[in-house]
């Protein structure tokens, strides 16, 4: 490690993120079978195989356009298991209090958790509750837990080893927007911005894709933003990504704001947005089906997988230049989930 | 956004850009002067539009960038004076001083404070009678202009805890310092904001004393293409001239009353210049007029000797004598998040340009 010490950009899903994971999870927690980390963790058992993962939430504020903490830590953990092609069966849910907070802030998200919840099929079955000193954290995080069954035909989702050239590219709708919406709930620029947070479960769109057939990799689009799941993708592996900037779905409000602040769209986070990588000539069926769903109806194609430029990812530009596009390198917003 | 895409339509770009092929013969160097160019030329991809006999240079027009280590040292020595706060715009919280950091001395306690305007700053002088608010003032002609506007109306509202640390430049004796200091160049993009304020007539010695074109751009994709097309057709013609692409912002007098405000708070000074050294008369200082809004003036404080990292090639990076990728601490032990030279700091550094878009290669 660089650092002696942690600081901010090792939270923010960019290349200090990964170089802590690689250099302090993984040294001592070993490396998953196949060296692929996914979104959840792939269980073999006696009756098929569990999907398992965890995530923790620290979003500042607890509330913002379009979402909450609490919808965020249901949403997170369900769609970490969509992605590899699980269908969630139960959640757990850990609460560290800041002493002070008022009970009925805690209540309104423990609410929200419950709403998305009931909405994804799924129960929270276990829980647990740690209160701090005043000052020694702020307000709430929350930790979810999530348990799912590998649908069949899913098998390989999770790991991408069925990725190849030819293959093609796919994101639900636009980028950017949970990023914006909650930099424009924290900010003091007093940018008058209607950016809403896309914060949804996503396990139904992704039972679709599965449902449609030649899917050969999801991943939900979350901290990092469209780039660092695409970098993380074509890492190390015998193939690289031509992405078409044109195709990439981003909202008149999320590239003002981007425009104005200074940011990538494609390196700001969405908790809505699944990456989809599906054998070419299931790719339009995909997309028909999908644009069908509320939450993909501004489905896009946005580029391929291609036997150039190995573990690079090349975006034409709009105005047809080249250039390449890379995990972000720091901290672009601490606390955006 | 229609005022932006007008600018961005891949027909008008790929045209001009055929254009330039079409009609570039001669060998052409050409320097961006300004940050925010290089930054625009990068995220678009625009060199990989550009044939081989066009070679685009970054240069010095990052303010952030060019900035001595001493102003970064005063100004932390000024954070550690009691009742001082120090209020900044973003970008320079992370610049490297000789031995700490704005960002450093604010965990330690300091107060310093991120600010979008002057005007934040001035709300603070006001709020806080008891305290003494400093702003650092950066940047070219550009930003100078609120400075001086910043430090007239804390005159008129008797603010007089309110002072302004200038390191404000003037870019000219910049642009020919470097030509001076032998770097090859055929023309110059010339900066697009700066310009607005102090009109195209600035750089008419150009031409006429350095046999060297300056064509002003604006920042989108079409602006850009189009400037360098402007210099092509000068280089083809042998005719160096200045010229005006960014139309639409900068007239040949520029913005009149700023640099009437300019003229009434500052001075020029010797300057020192990251890369290029001191050059006369190329620095904003404040006039003994408005001493008592004037920092350097005002606190007298012991600013630590300066030191220089070592290996770091900033410098030459800023003349354009060597790319960021030249340098051996690029990308490893300089990244935006843990930088080593200014340029990596800035949002409109060369280095952080290059590190943020890398170049299809």
């Amino acid at each position: 490690m660089k650092h002696t010490h942690i600081l901010l950009g090792h939270g923010s899903g960019g290349r200090l993120s990964h170089e802590l994971i690689t250099k302090v999870f993984l040294k001592h927690f070993g490396k998953p079978a196949g060296g692929f980390l996914s979104d959840a963790a792939v269980l073999n058992e006696n009756h098929g195989q569990l999907a398992f993962t965890t995530d923790g939430f620290v979003v500042d504020p607890l509330f913002f356009p379009g979402g909450d903490i609490g919808k965020l830590a249901v949403a997170g953990t369900v769609n970490d298991l969509a992605v590899c092609g699980a269908e969630p069966l139960a959640l757990s849910a850990a609460f560290i209090i800041e002493e002070g907070l008022p009970l009925e802030v805690l209540e309104k998200v423990v609410l929200s958790m419950a709403n998305e919840a009931a909405k994804a099929g799924v129960r929270i079955v276990a829980g647990d509750t740690k209160v701090v000193e005043r000052g020694k954290a702020d307000k709430l995080f929350i930790t979810t837990s999530g348990v799912g069954r590998i649908m069949s035909g899913a098998e390989n989702i999770a790991s991408a080893q069925d990725v190849q050239p030819g293959d093609l590219i796919l994101i639900n709708g636009s980028i950017g927007d949970h990023g914006m919406a909650v930099m424009t709930a924290r900010s003091q620029l007093n940018i008058g911005s209607v950016v809403q947070s896309d914060c949804a479960c996503l396990h139904e769109l992704c039972r679709e894709a599965i449902g449609s057939g030649g899917i050969h990799f999801m991943r939900d689009a979350t901290r990092g933003g469209l780039a660092a799941v695409l970098a993380e993708l074509c890492e190390n592996r015998p193939f690289g990504i031509d992405l078409y900037e044109e195709k990439i779905p981003v909202s008149e409000g999320v590239r003002g704001m981007c425009e104005l602040l200074g940011f990538d769209p494609l390196h700001v986070a969405n908790e809505g947005k699944v990456v989809i990588v599906v054998a070419p000539e299931k790719a339009q069926a995909l997309l028909e089906n999908l644009q069908f769903h509320p939450l993909a109806s501004g489905a896009s194609i946005i580029g391929k997988i291609t036997e150039d430029h190995d573990g690079k990812i090349w975006l034409h530009t709009q105005v047809g230049g080249k250039r390449l596009v890379d995990l972000p390198a720091g901290e672009q917003l601490p606390r955006i989930c | 956004m229609k005022y932006i895409d007008e600018y961005r339509r891949r027909e008008l770009v790929t045209a001009l850009a055929e254009q330039i092929r079409q009609e570039s013969r001669k060998p052409l160097r050409i320097m961006e002067v300004c940050g925010g160019h290089t930054m625009a030329l990068r995220r678009f991809g625009l060199h990989s539009l550009l044939p081989e006999n066009i070679e685009l240079i970054s240069g010095p027009g990052c303010p952030v960038c060019v900035t001595s280590r001493s102003f970064i040292d005063h100004a932390i020595a000024l954070a550690r004076l009691p009742k001082v706060v120090i209020t900044t715009y973003g970008d320079l919280i992370k610049v490297p001083g000789s031995t700490s950091t704005l960002e450093i001395e604010k965990a330690r306690g300091a107060k310093i404070q991120i600010v979008y305007s002057i005007l934040d700053a001035l709300t603070l002088a006001q709020k806080n009678p008891e305290k003494q608010v400093v702003f650092l003032g950066i940047g070219f002609e550009t930003t100078a202009p609120a400075s001086a506007a910043g430090i007239l109306k804390a005159q008129m509202a008797g603010l007089f805890n309110f002072s302004v640390l200038s390191a404000h430049k003037i870019m000219p004796p910049a642009m020919a310092a470097l030509i001076d200091q032998g770097v090859n160049l055929h023309g110059y993009i010339g900066p697009g904001h700066v310009s607005t304020i102090t009109g195209s007539k600035i750089y008419d010695f150009i031409p006429r004393d350095y046999g060297l074109g300056v064509v002003i751009s604006g920042f989108e994709p079409a602006d850009l293409l189009q400037a360098i097309h402007m210099l092509v057709r000068q280089r083809e013609a042998n005719r160096p001239a200045v010229e005006i692409q960014y139309s639409r912002a900068v007239s040949r007098e520029g913005n009149l009353k700023a640099q009437q405000m300019l003229d009434e708070v500052f001075e020029l000074r010797s300057d020192w210049w990251r890369g290029l050294g001191t050059i006369p008369l190329s620095g904003m200082g404040i006039k003994p007029a408005y001493a008592e809004f004037d920092a350097e003036k005002k606190f007298s404080v012991t600013i630590e000797p300066t030191r220089e990292d070592k290996g770091c090639i900033c410098g030459e990076v800023l003349k354009g004598l060597k790319k960021p990728t030249d340098c051996k601490l690029f990308g490893k032990a300089c990244t935006p998040s843990d930088p080593v030279g200014a340029c990596m700091v800035s949002s409109e550094g060369t280095c952080a340009a290059y590190y943020k878009y890398l170049e299809v290669s």
